[in-house]
């Protein structure tokens, strides 16, 4: 298979800007013949169909949640980037663009990440038009703050529920266009199949989640915006229903998984609890703007800790280990994801975990708040102020930075992080990995697209904090609007989709099947099950650091699992009313193959990037190691009728920027 | 500790329901659902029909769980969702009745899930700012005071998981469309199109059979973002001068 990228000619700078004024449109009268259907309707699914709306096209969109609001894009803290260079500190689209190819190891294709960067400003207007209220200056202008792997501060927030408020914007401007009759919504409806007509994407199969009625959706075309598949591990940030089975139902279709294995493990995440624990939850990366990671020196503190003897306050300063700052003193506690991960792991390993399961580390604002609280004190005139006094003012500054995740902080753990330093440990978060797209988001299927984390184009190895908001909706709002004429314009002769086809009745047929069949096998084990210990699998050979023997390991693990999937599970209820076990059963069958092709894929890359780190390919100070010479390409997995991964390669081409050990010493 | 559950179960929307009990183990560190999973996992091993419950994120903002728990939408701590609650606020030996929103406009699914896509259509009566893809000025183009921005926030945190509907005893979604009222409006962006809105949102909101509000107040201690009553008394303030062209 020949994997065309369908860059446009020209200097990296002047790609977009020239492409976009020369490719083919589609004219309004054109547009109104022309059906398209979105499936997912989070940041980039819900930007997507509103603008198509907009712009004219009949959309149909599709959620399996009860309301397009509910998308997991609602709960990013953090914030969204944008080279707008606001405050004045060198920041630039080619600087954006920069931090991002480097952040991501170099494993990501430049001139779609130099779009992203170009795009960044857009968004931002476009969400302040909408209504999104971030965050501002006493001025009355848009402020920043800073994220990990970056030295500008480029991030704009809304308090800690930036991904909330955009989301709401998104999705305000898709209800909108539902009430106009532009957009018909589908709530509570999962996409099972893809169906294909002369090699085209031209619908999909559905199953209504309330009354298990199966349905077929035809249209011109195609868009997947389902989000990523972190979900595999069991454990995750990921919302419960987060899934990869729209994703992968197209790759037995014949669309590509790019770089399934590049996973993002976020550093700063509550630790697990307990066996019954169903999810994890996200500490906002912003939190390393004014924490310090720590764990004790020496292994009988950290004993002490973990048995409850003492606690963080005891341990003082001379034998703690701030070893973020000690490692990277350029970028100290702000280094990317993937590098604080791996130095907390290092750190466990050490037997200086600071939970009882071992698996934890500090992040400890007692120093930002005396900082904040002496500044606090300056401004207010107050003078010799007291311990108490500092602490209190300084603990007022970072309640309004970070009220809400202390709070949020609090009411899970239990313990109050103004007083005893935040334990945290690093958890899945986000796939890099996904359907492979060319510069157009088309993937390989003709009429087939794939936005946001759904697909893999932007983020390499690793993605920077911040950059997954401004991804999804660049892709929503700026790119497939447009990009989607180069197929469009192709089809105004074509006219309406029929359902009454052989392709959709085999595709019913078999969706029905499948159904029946999983509901036959009546054995004993819940889904649930299955899905815990496929995450333990996972977790175990393809998490933090993963080696060639475990891989292999976890990938013949992965293939019982399925077998005993196929013979013993058991699902309660019936296929033709609201059934949550059903739906995960679906999902956690595709999650099996899915896992299977990230061992596979993680044991082809035998180099360490980003946050794939194998075993073997690390330097004398444990730092990842890559192979240019071997590996700068993009792994697009076919997954053939039988279940056999076939490699197709991509090369990535750096014209613009020069491959570097990436250091953040 | 071991508990006693009393949960509510209904077929579905046409069937009648009832309340169930169960006993169960829980451990103080568990969220609410996590304990909900339990009590799953154990009647799914019986072979019977585990309990559906609306949840997805877990942690408190998309809005998709929503039980009453001992008589209270999202249960008994202040600005806490169902899913944040953690089991170390209750101890060995409670019992603990679990029963869905109830409103006529939010009709029962099925057991502990509701239908709230009332919320959405009073949300595509008006709830946005009419700006298309690519119009937008520069983001800076306009200040807006800090203050502000953070009322128009605070407005905006509004998660619409319908504990408001639950906890008022006309059913009323007023703190609800007030909230997206609020927000619009109180930003130079939506002012262009405010009265409009008021206007087709509260007809909208009528027309989805929610309550009228009289001032009982349960919305506002109910809700788990916080959201202030305050916000209905401006939109009724808006509404009225929309409807009689006053300021």
């Amino acid at each position: 298979m020949d994997l065309k990228a369908n860059i446009p000619e020209g200097p990296l700078a002047e790609k977009w800007n020239k492409y976009r004024g020369s490719m083919d449109l589609v004219a309004p009268n054109n547009k109104r013949r022309l059906d398209v259907i979105v499936v997912g309707t989070g940041l980039a699914g819900a930007a997507a169909a509103a603008t198509l709306g907009e712009l004219g096209y009949n959309v149909k969109a599709f959620t399996f949640h009860d309301s397009p609001r509910r998308a997991h894009s609602i709960a990013a803290q953090g914030g969204i980037n944008a080279a707008k260079n606001y405050q004045n500190d060198g920041d630039s689209i080619h600087r954006l663009f920069y931090d991002t190819i480097k952040g991501g190891d170099y494993r990501s294709r430049e001139a779609n990440v130099h779009r992203l960067a170009e795009c960044s400003t857009e968004i931002i207007d476009q969400a302040v038009a909408q209504g999104v209220p971030f965050a501002r200056e006493y001025g009355g202008l848009l402020t920043n703050r800073s994220f990990g792997g970056v030295q500008v501060s480029r991030t704009f927030y809304a308090r800690g529920q930036t991904g909330q408020q955009l989301l709401l914007g998104a999705y305000q401007s898709l209800s909108r266009q539902i009430g106009k009759g532009q957009v018909k919504m589908y709530n509570r409806h999962e996409m099972l199949d893809l169906v294909k007509i002369d090699g085209k994407a031209r619908g999909i199969i559905t199953r209504n989640l309330l009354t298990g009625e199966i349905t077929r959706h035809a249209a011109h075309c195609v868009v997947l915006a389902t989000g990523g598949y972190g979900n595999v591990f069991y454990l995750s940030t990921n919302a419960m229903g987060c899934n990869v089975s729209a994703g992968w139902r197209a790759v037995k279709k014949g669309a590509l998984m790019a770089n399934p294995c590049f996973t993002q493990i976020h550093p700063t995440c509550i630790p697990v609890s307990g066996e019954y624990q169903s999810k994890l939850t996200l500490m906002s990366e912003s939190l390393r703007n004014d924490g310090r990671v720590w764990v004790p020196k020496t292994v009988e503190d950290a004993q002490a800790i973990r048995d409850g003897k003492k606690t963080g306050l005891d341990i003082p300063e001379q034998d703690r280990d701030y070893y973020l700052e000690r490692r990277y003193p350029a970028f100290g506690n702000l280094v990317p994801r993937d590098v604080a991960s791996r130095a907390a792991k290092i750190a466990t390993d050490e037997n200086k975990g600071i939970v009882k399961t071992g698996l934890g580390v500090f992040l400890d604002f007692a120093a930002a708040i005396e900082r904040y609280g002496k500044g606090e004190a300056m401004s207010q005139n107050i003078d010799n102020p007291s311990k108490e006094k500092i602490t209190e003012l300084g603990e007022g500054v970072i309640r309004a930075k970070y009220g809400n995740l202390f709070q949020m902080y609090e009411k899970i753990t239990g313990e109050n992080p103004y007083k005893y330093p935040m334990k945290i440990y690093p958890a899945v978060h986000y796939t890099m990995g996904g359907i492979w797209v060319d510069y157009n988001l088309q993937t390989n299927v003709p009429g087939l697209f794939a936005l946001g984390e759904a697909n893999f184009s932007d983020h390499g190895a690793n993605r920077l904090g911040a950059s997954a908001l401004m991804q999804g909706l660049a892709d929503g709002y700026f790119v497939i609007p447009y990009t989607i004429g180069q197929f469009l314009s192709h089809e105004i002769r074509t006219p309406k989709i029929s359902t009454d086809t052989p392709e959709f009745e085999a595709a019913e047929k078999a969706t029905k099947e499948r159904i029946s069949g999983l509901f036959a096998i009546d054995g004993t084990e819940s889904v649930e099950s299955f899905h815990r210990r496929l995450g333990k699998i996972m977790w175990e050979y393809c998490g933090m650091s993963r080696s060639a023997e475990g891989l292999k390991k976890g990938r013949q693990l992965i293939q019982e699992l399925r077998k005993e999937f196929a013979t013993k599970l058991f699902i309660p209820g019936s296929a033709d009313e609201f059934n949550p076990e059903l739906e995960k059963a679906m999902r956690v069958e595709d999650f099996l193959d899915l896992g299977e092709l990230m061992m596979v894929d993680a044991l082809d890359r035998n180099e360490s990037c980003g946050g794939h780190f194998r075993e073997e390919y690390k330097s004398p100070e444990g730092e990842a190691m890559r192979n240019d010479e071997d590996y700068t390409y993009v792994s697009a997995w076919e997954w053939d009728d039988q279940g056999n991964p076939i490699l197709h390669k991509e090369d990535l081409v750096f014209e613009n920027v020069e491959l570097k050990t990436r250091s953040y010493k | 500790m071991k508990l006693t559950l009393k949960v509510w179960r209904q077929k579905n929307a046409n069937a009648k329901g009832h309340f169930e009990s169960h006993a169960v183990e829980a451990d103080e560190h568990m969220s609410f659902l996590e304990m909900l999973d339990v009590l799953n996992e154990t009647l799914i091993s019986q072979r019977k029909e585990p309990v559906v419950f609306d949840h997805d994120c877990r942690e408190g903002i998309c809005g998709s769980c929503g039980l009453v728990i001992n008589g209270r939408p999202h249960g008994p701590q202040a600005g806490t969702t169902a899913c944040q609650l953690h089991m170390r606020s209750y101890k060995d030996g409670d019992t603990i009745t679990i029963e869905p929103f109830r409103a006529t406009s939010f009709p029962v699914i099925k057991d502990l899930a509701v239908d709230r896509s009332s919320f959405d259509k009073i949300i595509q009566s008006g709830g946005y700012i009419s700006v298309n893809t690519g119009q937008a000025p520069d983001g800076n183009a306009i200040a807006i005071e800090k203050e502000q921005a953070s009322d128009a926030f605070d407005s905006a945190a509004c998660i619409g998981c319908g504990a408001c509907v639950a906890a008022c005893p006309n059913g009323s979604a007023m703190l609800f469309t007030s909230a997206k009222v609020n927000h619009l409006g109180k930003i130079p962006q939506g002012e262009v199109e405010h009265k409009h809105r008021v206007k087709n949102m509260i007809k909208q909101m009528d027309k989805e059979g929610f309550g009228k509000c009289s001032n009982v107040g349960a919305c506002e201690v109910e809700c788990p973002k916080e959201i202030s009553i305050s916000n209905i008394a401006n939109m009724n303030r808006y509404y009225l001068a929309s409807v009689f062209g006053g300021q």
